[in-house]
């Protein structure tokens, strides 16, 4: 076995990937807070250091050493455990996402990404519907009737438009021919995606909203209606597990939309041949783009009532869905 | 290739040591003073009123099952994606054969009122 190769390259990608996810997870607390407050003529934290950009820090700190209350009646051990497997299962999502060229670092040949699988996409899908387990378990166990509700929400709307999720990947599978990520990004060498499936693209960005409780869609934890949904109990670091889970949430899932419909780390059409670390530079550019994309969402539409919401997923997104699939698969076929 | 599942497996392992880092250290570092009132169920500030485990809707339930029937049928159109290309027109014929069948699921479970939310 070489241990260089297949031991400390990996455990060091690995390390490092987690490390980014988790400051990216942590900083994108900051920047929803300061550009929401933007959007509402406000400042946003602005007291912890230049900019409110201690902010993440001090928010850890807090809760870190705030006392942490088990309610009486929770099922204690699914109760703890479940913050964990929610912020578990995101990381471990970004796994097969490549986010750069192989790179030559050190001495080492180095594929940017942590694992290069034949059925990446399926890994994507697999793994990422493992973090409802984390919010349906979490809101079962604290014995509270909003949280019940909440989980209960999560549990249906997760399920409505995991469906959706996947099926809108199935026309970019077929267009790909494959289920790798990095033969999928390799696919977008001179057109993003998104040029040849504007539409899936429309149904995937609505579908993984609803999948990571963003809003308009985070009816399970809905203020005004269920106190704080599935995490009414939590508190101190268990809280901040949740919270960083969701915000690290929207870091994956954006790595995911640039990976598989915005072309990943490779420049459009016209410019190509650049040094390998711009693919990077490009990827991590194209993140934040969604990212804003995301809070610009939330700054601007109101949440959509729970019927309303469960209707649109099975009466119009999934017979879109459909559609779009077979359209696609028309278009290969004759063309 | 078998090499990068062992990679991912790395990663799966340092990924989850995350949130046990987090949890022990916030253990060792809290206080830890409970009394009866903290320990309360918190719910909306009242006092909490009759059991919370108890049956629920069930249409939740209703959901579930189609949800079954469309994610075993998404699972079958992932291999016939990716063999898209070598198989050609019987292909585009199979899927509108097998999406038609499902279609007329989804149309029933319609009809039947399945997808109301009432």
């Amino acid at each position: 076995m070489d241990w260089v190769a297949d031991f400390w390259i990996p455990l060091i990608k690995a390390v490092v990937v987690v490390l980014v996810l988790l400051l990216g997870g942590a900083y994108m607390t900051w920047g929803e807070r300061k550009i929401c407050a933007r959007f509402q003529v406000r400042y946003g934290p602005n007291r912890a250091g230049p900019f409110g950009i201690l902010q993440p820090l001090a928010d850890a700190v807090k809760a870190i050493f705030k006392e942490e209350i088990v309610p009486n009646h929770v099922d204690k051990i699914i109760y703890v455990m479940a913050p964990g497997i929610s912020f578990a299962a995101v990381l471990i999502t970004f796994a097969v996402i490549p986010f750069g060229p192989e790179v030559d670092l050190f001495g080492q040949r180095v594929g940017l990404w942590v694992g290069d699988i034949e059925v990446g996409l399926l890994f994507l899908l697999a793994i990422a519907a493992l973090g409802s387990y984390g919010i349906v378990l979490g809101g079962w166990s604290s014995n509270n009737k909003y949280s019940l509700l909440g989980a209960l929400r999560a549990a249906a709307q997760m399920i409505s438009y995991e469906l959706i999720l996947g099926i809108s990947l199935l026309a970019v599978v077929l267009l790909a021919g494959s289920l790798n990520l990095r033969e999928i990004v390799d696919f977008q060498g001179t057109w993003p995606l998104l040029v040849l499936q504007p539409l899936g693209f429309l149904i995937f960005l609505i579908a993984i909203l609803a999948e990571s409780n963003r809003s308009p869609f985070d009816l399970p934890e809905t203020e005004n209606e269920l106190v704080s949904g599935f995490m009414t109990e939590y508190g101190g670091i268990k809280f901040a597990l949740y919270f960083i889970a969701e915000y690290t949430a929207m870091v994956v899932n954006s790595a995911i939309v640039v990976t598989i419909f915005l072309g990943g780390w490779k420049w459009p059409a016209l410019i190509s041949d650049l040094h390998p670390l711009a693919g990077v530079g490009l990827f991590l550019a194209k993140v934040l783009f969604v990212l804003f994309l995301y809070v610009w969402i939330r700054a601007s539409i109101p949440r959509v009532r729970f019927d309303k919401f469960m209707r649109f997923s099975w009466k119009f997104m999934l017979p879109l869905a459909f559609v779009n699939l077979l359209a696609t698969a028309a278009v290969v076929a004759f063309l | 290739m078998l090499s990068d599942y062992n990679f991912i497996g790395i990663f799966v392992v340092v990924a989850l040591i995350f949130p046990f880092i987090a949890l022990g250290l916030a253990y060792l570092l809290r206080p830890k003073k409970p009394n009866p009132v903290k320990t309360e169920t918190y719910e909306c500030g009242l006092e909490t009123i009759g059991e919370t485990w108890v049956r629920f809707r069930a249409q939740y339930y209703i959901y579930a099952l189609v949800f079954v029937v469309f994610d075993i049928e998404a699972a079958f159109l992932f291999p016939w994606a990716v063999a898209y290309d070598q198989v050609g027109l019987w292909a585009l014929a199979e899927a509108f054969l097998f999406l038609g069948i499902l279609t007329v699921g989804l149309v029933y479970a319609w009809r039947k009122g399945a997808l109301r939310w009432q």
